[in-house]
């Protein structure tokens, strides 16, 4: 049996699943100052009646850093970077313990300017001295070569507990992103194993012996032992944990719009032929840009608890929450009384919700109903809006090789999946106002719970081959091997793979699920000089997709 | 916070599977580290810089500029297109005020194509500025439009294409044609009858650094501009100025491409050339879409700048000052330039002779204009290729009077089928093409 468990931010939804179907579904309030509580009263409840031992497999999403990222309780952090030419480093600062440092690597990894250990040195002791006891060192085209990083580690390390390096969030390029990626990784840290290990001694004592695997916001899993080595991936997994639960119910060789209503926000993604359709570089929300490999989820502030308002005759809608809707003793009216009023949802104070309704409807000077209709309509007409500007963005993604600019896949949903609680009013609405198939996902109350529950581990290597330089190298995975001049692609193919694969079994994977592979980026240069060719450059990513384990798609439909 | 002063468009189009063949200074991996570099430094995600997609141009937009013979189709593949609409694509985001100004970062290059164009000629097959400024005329109604071409080249394509516009000011600054193809662009290359000195080619000796480009710009390239006051300003931002590229003989940096663009202040840069691909084009690149976003570039320095080295010599100095003086006295001089060279309605013949290095193809062109005070002058080009074809091609400027417009209509309809394989009507005021065919 595997067992899910997503900490929303309202609920914590914990299921038992195997085979033949759901066993049990349990839902708990969630104390969002004492999450580890919240976790374990969803196990508790969940084990009564379970044998701990029929338990193969047990995933987690939690909002634990996401959390610690809105509320700004991370632990304080130092940053060294070594920027050698471009734009100046200081932009990036990320607090007062931020150094930038001399050395520099250039784009084909070759060092430019040396460290300086003495100025490294001198910033360890600093560090020291002010109580800090983690550090990440970034410097820019480490991807290509990380010997600068690896330097200034072990410089660092006498002084501190723990050092994190740039060149291990990822094999993309892109500096900015990089620092804050890594700061973000070595704030979250000790946090992230002070929970983590909490809840494994709890569910030791309660028999429970298999290893923990944690949802990432790729929507895919790794094993709590991988997750120290980049706790920051399990930021925004519970958008994910959505997702992965809507895949049962997504058309095959198509793809599909998921809308997950919640009670603040509407989670927006996408599907093709089931699998979801990741960010290009990373997570990213307002400023803050990430190289943590992310599906490609935005949320619009509307939810079935949006605050309603009526400013200068126009009707407003969220972005902010004060409480549930006035049918459940919330203080203000919100869309959720909309649909009590329209008569559509039967459950709540249906007086109250006409007393709120009433209020906007005046100032609209309309009708109730009217006003309520408006409410729900101008619901959909936003969150579609900002949806069809989502594959609009998308689609006019650039490309950088005339066969991509000829060939390029246009992403065109045709169906619509729905979650959360009010998701089946909406999807008739949106379906009537839009005519595009929307279908409320059946039990999507605990969509999220069986996506954490079911969903794959997830894996990513990025390969770069110079056979003028004569080495091929993943510095993310600490890989570099010599190369011969004749080196070609099925060779970095192959060796790409056997990468990926040990990533994989080492981030929890079960053998059985590796089929799933993909080559997501592959090119092929020249390297010419005085006009006779030198060598190649050879550049790959290959993936283990999203998904869900085999053997279980019959579960959720 | 890094952020743009204002909003700045890019079209970042590598061609990563082009190139004219393997070992081709113009070839697949050109600007590879370039997209390294650009990505490295988190460009894309600095708020008020927005890529855009490239569009394709269309046959259309082609032939507002181009005699392609035999025809479009023939004379391009989808990268020349992509690179045309990378540049259209910035024009119209620029136009259409979503962003302040624009860089269209693409390959194939386009400035040696020239208004009759049999093929390939100094990696250039259609001249993507003049594809765009021609599309801005017809789509915008721009009327005076200022192109400024700091390609180590000179744009001699740019230049033959407006070298009868007076509304087209074009100015070329490039490594002495002695020394360097295409073997032109000197000072007395000042334009046509109804146009000299709205062409201004400005030779630099070998080993001008730093220092002589930007007193070229200062005393030169600046106050002309403001003369002439543009309605835009175009910069065929060429590349190959740098202390290492390959190809050329100059001691050009990226401190230098950045300080250039802050003070010629383009609304639109397309790429040239520029073939030291490691060494230069990172920087110089990244130097100038950050001067383009307002953003320091103080930090913007290639690995192995050492200034004192590439310091230009006195004698280099004095030669640019002299040359400057030159260009400035044609330029005060250019309407009586104008008035001297021929009487209204008369028409006045020129012959030349033009070779294409690319493809290698020899061109013979006799080229008859009216002579007009009121617009840039209708003119027929009669052009021969070896290899290749025979063809006419009439212009009428977008401007048009009444008089050229007859005089073109005449040069049409006059010109032998017999004698011609195809025989072409560009007719500006119309945004039309004509065709008529000839001889086989």
């Amino acid at each position: 049996m595997i067992l899910g468990l997503d900490v929303g931010g309202t609920h914590t939804d914990a299921v038992l699943l195997s085979s033949s179907g759901i066993h049990q579904h349990v839902k708990v309030p969630t104390d969002p100052d004492n999450l580890f509580s919240s976790v374990l009263s969803g196990f508790s409840k969940l084990l009564e009646h379970t044998d701990p031992k029929q338990v193969e497999r047990v995933v987690i999403s939690t909002t634990l850093t996401t959390n610690a990222i809105v509320q700004q309780t991370m632990t304080p952090v130092a940053m060294v970077v070594s920027a050698g030419p471009g734009i100046d480093p200081e932009f990036y600062r990320t607090s007062d313990h931020y150094y930038a440092v001399g050395g520099s690597i250039n784009h084909r990894g070759r060092e430019k300017a040396p460290v300086n250990e003495m100025e490294i040195q001198d910033i360890a002791k600093k560090i020291k001295k002010a109580g800090i006891e983690y550090v990440g060192v970034v410097s820019k085209f480490c991807v290509r070569n990380p010997s600068h990083e690896i330097l200034i580690r072990r410089i660092l390390k006498k002084y501190v507990k723990q050092v994190f390096l740039g060149h291990h969030v990822s094999g993309n390029l892109n500096f900015p992103r990089r620092i804050a990626t890594t700061h973000l990784n070595a704030s979250v840290f000790s946090l992230h194993k002070n929970f983590f290990e909490a809840v494994e001694r709890s569910l030791l004592e309660k028999g429970l012996t298999v290893p923990i695997q944690i949802l990432k916001a790729d929507g895919g899993t790794m094993t709590l032992a991988a997750s120290m080595h980049f706790p920051a991936q399990t930021v925004l997994s519970g958008p994910a944990a959505s997702i992965m639960g809507a895949i049962p119910h997504a058309p095959a060789g198509q793809d599909a719009i998921v809308l997950d209503v919640g009670g603040t926000t509407t989670d927006i993604s996408f599907l093709v032929d089931k699998t979801p359709l990741l960010e290009p570089v990373g997570i990213q929300r307002g400023r803050y840009k990430s190289l943590i490999r992310s599906l490609w989820t935005d949320s619009k502030g509307i939810g079935g608890d949006s605050a309603l308002r009526v400013k200068q005759g126009k009707l407003r809608i969220g972005p902010d929450r004060k409480g549930p809707a006035m049918a459940f003793g919330g203080p203000v009216p919100t869309p959720t009384d909309a649909l009590v009023v329209l008569g559509l949802m039967d459950e709540g104070d249906k007086e109250k919700a006409v007393q709120g309704i009433h209020d906007i409807a005046r100032d609209l000077a309309m009708t109730d109903e009217a006003a309520a209709d408006h409410i729900f309509r101008s619901c959909c007409s936003i969150i579609l809006k900002k949806t069809f500007e989502m594959i609009d963005q998308i689609n006019s993604k650039p490309v950088y090789t005339v066969h991509d600019f000829l060939e390029g896949y246009k992403l065109s949903p045709r169906r619509i999946l729905m979650l959360g609680g009010p998701a089946r009013f909406f999807a008739e609405k949106i379906q009537e106002m839009y005519q595009i198939e929307t279908i409320a996902v059946q039990g999507s109350a605990v969509a999220n719970a069986i996506g954490a529950a079911l969903a794959r581990t997830t894996c990513e290597v990025s390969l770069n081959a110079d056979t003028e330089q004569g080495i091929v190298t993943a510095h993310e995975e600490d890989f570099a091997e010599p190369i011969s001049k004749s080196y070609c692609e099925d060779d970095l193919i192959e060796t790409a793979y056997t990468l990926l694969k040990e990533k994989a079994e080492n981030c929890g994977a079960d053998p059985d699920n590796l089929d799933q592979v993909e080559v997501v980026e592959f090119q092929e240069f020249n390297i010419v000089r005085n006009f006779s060719p030198r060598g190649k450059i050879f550049r790959t990513k290959m993936q283990l997709k999203p998904g869900l384990i085999k053997g279980y798609e019959s579960v959720a439909s | 916070m890094l952020k743009a002063s204002h909003n700045t468009g890019l079209v970042f189009f590598p061609a990563f599977d082009w190139a004219i063949d393997p070992t081709h200074p113009e070839r697949e991996e050109r600007l590879l580290y370039t997209q390294d570099q650009v990505i490295e430094e988190g460009i894309f995600d600095i708020p008020g810089i927005i890529e855009y997609k490239p569009s394709l141009v269309t046959k259309e937009d082609i032939q507002r500029t181009h005699f392609c013979v035999p025809d479009e189709q023939s004379i391009t593949t989808e990268s020349h297109l992509i690179s045309a609409g990378g540049a259209k694509t910035i024009a119209d985001a620029v136009l259409n005020k979503e962003v302040k100004n624009g860089f269209a970062l693409v390959r194939p290059p386009g400035h040696h194509a020239m208004r009759v164009t049999h093929g390939g000629r100094g990696f250039c097959h259609i001249n993507i500025e003049a594809v765009m400024v021609e599309y801005i005329r017809s789509a915008y109604g721009l009327k005076r439009i200022a192109i400024i071409d700091t390609d180590c080249h000179h744009g001699d394509g740019t230049n033959d294409i407006f070298w009868h516009d007076p509304d087209v000011l074009f100015i070329s600054m490039h490594q002495d044609g002695r020394t360097m193809f295409p073997g032109t662009g000197f000072p007395g290359e000042l334009g046509g009858p109804n146009a000299k000195g709205s062409n201004l080619n400005i030779p630099l000796p070998p080993g001008t650094s730093t220092e002589g480009y930007l007193y070229v710009i200062r005393n030169c390239v600046l106050p002309v501009l403001e003369e002439f006051k543009p309605d835009l300003i175009v910069n065929s931002a060429g590349q190959d100025n740098h202390y290492t590229d390959p190809l050329t003989n100059m001691n050009f940096s990226a401190q230098g491409y950045a300080q250039l663009t802050t003070l010629l202040k383009p609304d639109i840069a397309v790429l040239e050339g520029g073939y030291a691909i490691e060494g230069a084009l990172p920087y110089v690149n990244l130097g100038i879409i950050l001067a383009m976003a307002g953003l320091d570039y103080a930090g913007v320095v290639e690995p192995d700048y050492n200034p004192d080295v590439l310091k230009q010599s006195v004698s280099i100095t004095d030669k640019i000052k002299k040359t400057t003086d030159q260009i400035m006295t044609f330029w005060s001089q250019r309407k009586q330039m104008r008035q001297a060279a021929g009487s209204p309605g008369e028409i006045m013949v020129r012959h030349r002779e033009t070779f294409y290095d690319t493809d290698n193809i020899f061109e013979r062109q006799k080229e008859k204009i009216r002579i007009c005070r009121d617009c840039g002058g209708s003119f027929e080009v009669d052009s021969k290729a070896t290899p290749g074809r025979h063809i006419l091609g009439v212009h009428i400027p977008i401007n048009a009077c009444d008089a050229c417009k007859e005089q073109a209509y005449a040069f049409y309809d006059k010109a032998d089928p017999a004698k011609y394989q195809t025989i072409y009507l560009q007719d500006r005021p119309k945004d039309a093409y004509e065709i008529k065919g000839g001889c086989s």
